[in-house]
């Protein structure tokens, strides 16, 4: 049987972190009542012109700095033209044949080994409307709404080399892209608003062939999930017409996630034709080289980068320093941390652990949650000067996590200090004993799991708040008496 | 009151400053005229009287008060029908458009506002701009007012004829490939395509973005120099408008040619010209030469190529531009379409005028896939060409002077059943817009007693040269207006 392996490009649209319009002055925040973001420009009433807005050229050309591109010295804008409800010029204002930027990389790592993955271009355009259809489709509709609050939200398009050939790399090259694109503050990379979408151009051809087997390519992907789990059904797909002597047909195809198959969107026949053409309202944008040094001046250390550095600088774990350095505010959170507290491998447990717990199980961004680095830290002093015990520190992080009060307020609030007072202990370490006689006994006579036993009782009796190290002493004590 | 029909802009602002005429009075009488005259001419699509009497009292009221005035204050004007205005309809002349009424203003409009100006209403043209007689009007065909059975040129035929008729003291057209020129040639008036950037164009419902622009047309030169002032500058909301001082064009009216070196380019007289033109045109050159301007003939040896490729770029551009009329949020729209698809078919098919559709289509072709090269592109390449010419030529020129158009006002009627016919009036004014630069017609006599027109070609933004020599023209062939005698007592 012939061994296959997959070529995957993929081409991601980003939304830039922009206040207002690629073209006019309206806000770019995501939500509003419908067509209440709008103006003359964006609704593209007759008569009105184009205007590109500096920030993003700004950010793409930051982007593609970031992703190791050539920024070309002159770039233009062209129209797309096709016709579409939610476009309301009918062409959007695009980059054709001089993108802003182009030859690019990133690197990824996956199961431990780097792999560079080529980027062809990356480009600025204007996004589109958003329809709602009162049927399932537009065609099938009795009517349909549109809001134009998205209309003119700058986006970058960044298309990748075929370079990758498997599932897994291409999730670590969207997971790496929207690092950098956070890291550098040029996208909120949010695939649940479409902040981030991406589509991929997949063939398959017999392993060891150089030949590129016929394309199709899959839209329609909304999660990181979605996206791996479609490359996988149409990297099966593909295989089994070959397997069965059939031929790939070279189409759009579209994800459904409900029935976790990919759909014939349209055939190659149907193919727009964009009928591209340069935009004549916007003049050939000039970079020169102190705009791209002034950019690169901005640039933060990137993903990777700052991975290799809390692997060498705090002696993380590879596993722990890729997590935590995933995105941009994870990472200023474990060196806020560890700047003060020290311990970065035990404040990378914490991060790993309950915050991410946390932040997953609210469907939250850390931004949106009101830990700060100083309230973790306080949470880790209080455990190291014996004031709390680790189990109440968790206790004591999920209200704060919760309530956004102090660790010392919740404490004295839920009155969770430590016992630590020897002679307290041992009066309730007495009655446990005295209620437990049998596990006493069972010690005593060589059953040294009955420690535990005990050492839980007084816990249970304290509500946790013993200091577990003492009860321990404290029982070995008087067990051996 | 005296005949306000030979008014000009100068004289206006002094009857207004003496005290001799108020603006309330000044718009009564031309609303009463326009009520009287447009009926035979057919200019205007709509009459904006409340709004043009309430600004005249606004004007009435400063002058009561005693403030200064500027010179556009209180004059009366229309503009072409594809300007838009905030509250009143925009139409293009198009059943598209129809009821549109667009919510903000142009730049020019804005500006013209703030200097004061009544505006009487909105002017017929071509649909869309498309087309060299208003015969493409949805509404109604403008006359010529030299002679009604004659067209008065396009697409702005109605504020050229508003213009010759009296109707207005100026007018603004938008000129994409001699579309205030060659109007004003037919109407015996001045109209003027400034260099492309001088105007912002942004309000303007576009035709071909890379060749529009908006200009004056008026009764005589020094109203155009007062005119293009007010409208020209940079507009932060046009990217290609240049931000380059606007100079005070009236100082360049000196009557002085002197030492100006002025070409003659041969192929303008070569091509199908009238006889009678041709003379005209020389005459005046003559009558340069003796102001002491060097008139020398020379060749732009690509002037032929510029019209077929000036109906490849248009039409391309247009395609695009006038795509969004689509009926999905404004406009025409079948409201018993099916579906999206049949709606939009629908909604443009019937929404749109058969040379409108002519032109998408010619353009939609040049664009598509396969095609691109041998027609957009190569017509880009002609472009760059024409352009050299003129860059070339000018190294040794200062301007050009040439016939506005080949021949005089056609007959209503005449080439509607032939656009080729239509796009060649076209001829000799394509050339500017696709290089870009300024040009001017003024009129120099009459040929079969209809208006000749003579256009003069200057370097980019040297719209004081174009002035210079149209005033010095004018002031030579006597300053005089000439209008059409429209009986209208």
């Amino acid at each position: 049987m012939t061994e296959y392996e997959a070529v995957i490009g993929l081409e991601v649209h980003a939304e830039l972190k922009t206040n207002s319009k690629i073209f006019c002055f309206c806000t770019t925040e995501f939500g509003g009542k419908p067509n209440t973001h709008v103006c003359p420009i964006c609704l593209g009433l007759p008569g009105t012109l184009p205007v590109l807005n500096e920030k993003v050229v700004d950010l793409a050309i930051k982007a593609g700095l970031a992703l190791n591109c050539e920024i070309a010295e002159f770039s233009k804008f062209d129209r797309k033209n096709y016709y579409y409800p939610d476009l309301p010029k009918n062409f959007q204002i695009s980059q054709y044949d001089l993108p802003i930027a182009r030859e690019g990389y990133l690197n990824i790592d996956v199961d431990g080994r780097q792999k560079r993955i080529g980027i062809t271009r990356l480009h600025m355009e204007e996004d589109a409307g958003k329809l709602v259809h009162s049927g399932d489709s537009i065609t099938g509709a009795d009517y349909s709404l549109v809001d134009y609050n998205r209309t003119g939200v700058p986006l970058i398009e960044i298309v990748s080399e075929p370079d990758m050939s498997s599932p897994e790399e291409a999730r670590a090259y969207l997971d790496q892209l929207k690092a950098i694109l956070e890291y550098t503050d040029v996208s909120d990379c949010k695939m649940q608003e479409g902040s981030l979408r991406c589509d991929a151009n997949v063939s398959v051809r017999p392993k060891g062939s150089q030949k590129l087997g016929t394309k199709t390519e899959v839209k329609n992907m909304n999660s990181f999930r979605a996206l791996q789990r479609a490359l996988e059904y149409e990297i099966e797909r593909q295989i089994e017409v070959l397997e069965e002597g059939g031929q790939v047909v070279q189409e759009t195809r579209s994800w459904n996630e409900a029935r976790g198959i990919t759909e014939t969107m349209r055939s190659k026949e149907d193919a727009h034709d964009y009928r591209y053409l340069p935009e004549p309202d916007l003049v050939p944008l000039v970079i020169d080289v102190e705009w791209v040094e002034r950019i690169r001046q901005t640039i933060p250390e990137l993903p990777l980068e700052r991975k290799k550095r809390f692997v060498e600088e705090y002696g993380l774990p590879e596993y722990d320093a890729g997590v935590v350095t995933s995105s941009k505010k994870l990472a200023d959170f474990f060196e806020a941390c560890v700047e003060k507290f020290g311990n970065p491998k035990e404040v990378s447990n914490w991060i790993m652990g309950e915050l991410m717990r946390l932040l997953n199980a609210n469907n939250m961004e850390l931004n949106d949650s009101p830990v700060t680095p100083g309230g973790l830290i306080r949470i880790l002093e209080l455990v190291k000067e014996g004031t709390i015990s680790g189990k109440i520190a968790k206790q004591v992080f999920e209200e704060m996590f919760n309530t956004g009060e102090t660790p010392d307020a919740i404490i004295k609030k839920k009155n969770l200090i430590q016992i630590s007072d020897s002679g307290e202990l041992e009066g309730i370490i007495a009655s446990v004993m005295e209620n437990n006689p049998k596990s006493v006994e069972d010690y005593r006579s060589g059953k040294k799991q009955a420690l535990k036993f005990l050492v839980g009782q007084v816990m249970k009796e304290t509500k946790g708040k013993a200091n577990p190290q003492l009860v321990n002493d404290i029982l070995l004590k008087k067990l051996s008496e | 009151m005296e005949n306000i029909v030979n008014l000009t802009i100068t004289e206006i602002h002094k009857l207004l400053t003496d005290k001799e005429l108020s603006a309330v009075e000044l718009t009564k009488a031309f609303l009463d005229y326009i009520d009287r005259i447009d009926p035979t001419i057919r200019a205007f699509i709509t009459v904006t009287e409340n709004t043009a009497l309430a600004q005249a009292e606004e004007i009435d009221r400063a002058i009561a008060q005693g403030k200064k005035i500027g010179l556009l204050s209180g004059v009366p004007m229309a503009l072409k029908d594809n300007l838009c205005t905030a509250g009143v309809k925009t139409t293009c002349c198009s059943k598209m458009l129809e009821n549109w009424v667009s919510p903000y203003s142009a730049t020019v409009v804005e500006k013209l506002q703030e200097a004061g100006a009544i505006m009487l209403g909105k002017l017929n043209m071509d649909e869309f701009a498309m087309g060299s007689s208003t015969e493409n009007s949805k509404f109604f065909t403008t006359k010529n007012p030299w002679d009604t059975s004659r067209v008065p040129g396009g697409s702005s035929g109605g504020p050229t004829a508003a213009v010759a008729a009296g109707e207005a003291i100026y007018t603004l057209g938008s000129d994409t490939g001699g579309s205030i020129r060659q109007p004003a040639s037919f109407c015996g008036v001045v109209g003027l395509k400034p260099t492309y950037g001088r105007v912002s164009r942004y309000g303007l419902i576009a035709f071909a973005s890379s060749l529009d622009q908006i200009g004056p047309i008026t009764k005589n030169v020094r109203d155009c120099a007062i005119v293009l002032k007010a409208i020209s500058g940079f507009d932060p909301y046009d990217s290609t408008s240049v931000d380059i001082e606007v100079p005070d064009y009236e100082k360049a009216l000196t009557g002085e040619v002197n030492g100006l070196r002025i070409g003659i380019p041969k192929e303008y007289f070569e091509i199908g010209i009238s006889k009678e033109i041709t003379e005209k045109v020389l005459k005046a050159v003559e009558l340069l030469e003796d102001l002491g301007a060097v008139c020398e003939e020379m060749s732009l040896p690509h002037t032929e190529y510029a019209l077929p490729a000036y109906y490849v770029i248009a039409p391309a551009e247009a395609s695009s531009n006038l795509a969004r009329f689509d009926g999905v949020s404004y406009g025409y729209r079948d409201e018993n379409a099916e579906d999206v698809i049949s709606m939009y078919k629908n909604s443009r098919g019937e929404g749109l005028g058969p040379e409108v559709k002519r032109r998408i289509m010619l353009g939609t072709y040049a664009l598509s896939s396969g095609y691109y090269d041998a027609y957009y592109l190569k017509a880009q390449k002609v472009r760059t060409l024409i352009k050299q010419d003129f860059d070339k030529a000018f190294e040794k020129f200062d301007a050009f002077i040439t016939p506005t158009t080949p021949s005089i006002a056609f007959k209503a009627g005449d080439k509607v059943e032939d656009p080729l016919a239509m796009y060649k009036s076209d001829l000799f004014t394509v050339p500017s817009n696709m290089a870009g630069i300024p040009a001017i017609s003024v009129p120099c006599g009459f040929a079969e007693g209809m208006p000749v027109g003579l256009q003069i070609i200057a370097k980019p933004f040297a719209e004081e040269t174009l002035l210079r020599i149209a005033y010095a023209y004018e002031n030579c062939r006597g300053t005089e207006v000439l209008l059409p005698d429209l009986e209208v007592n």
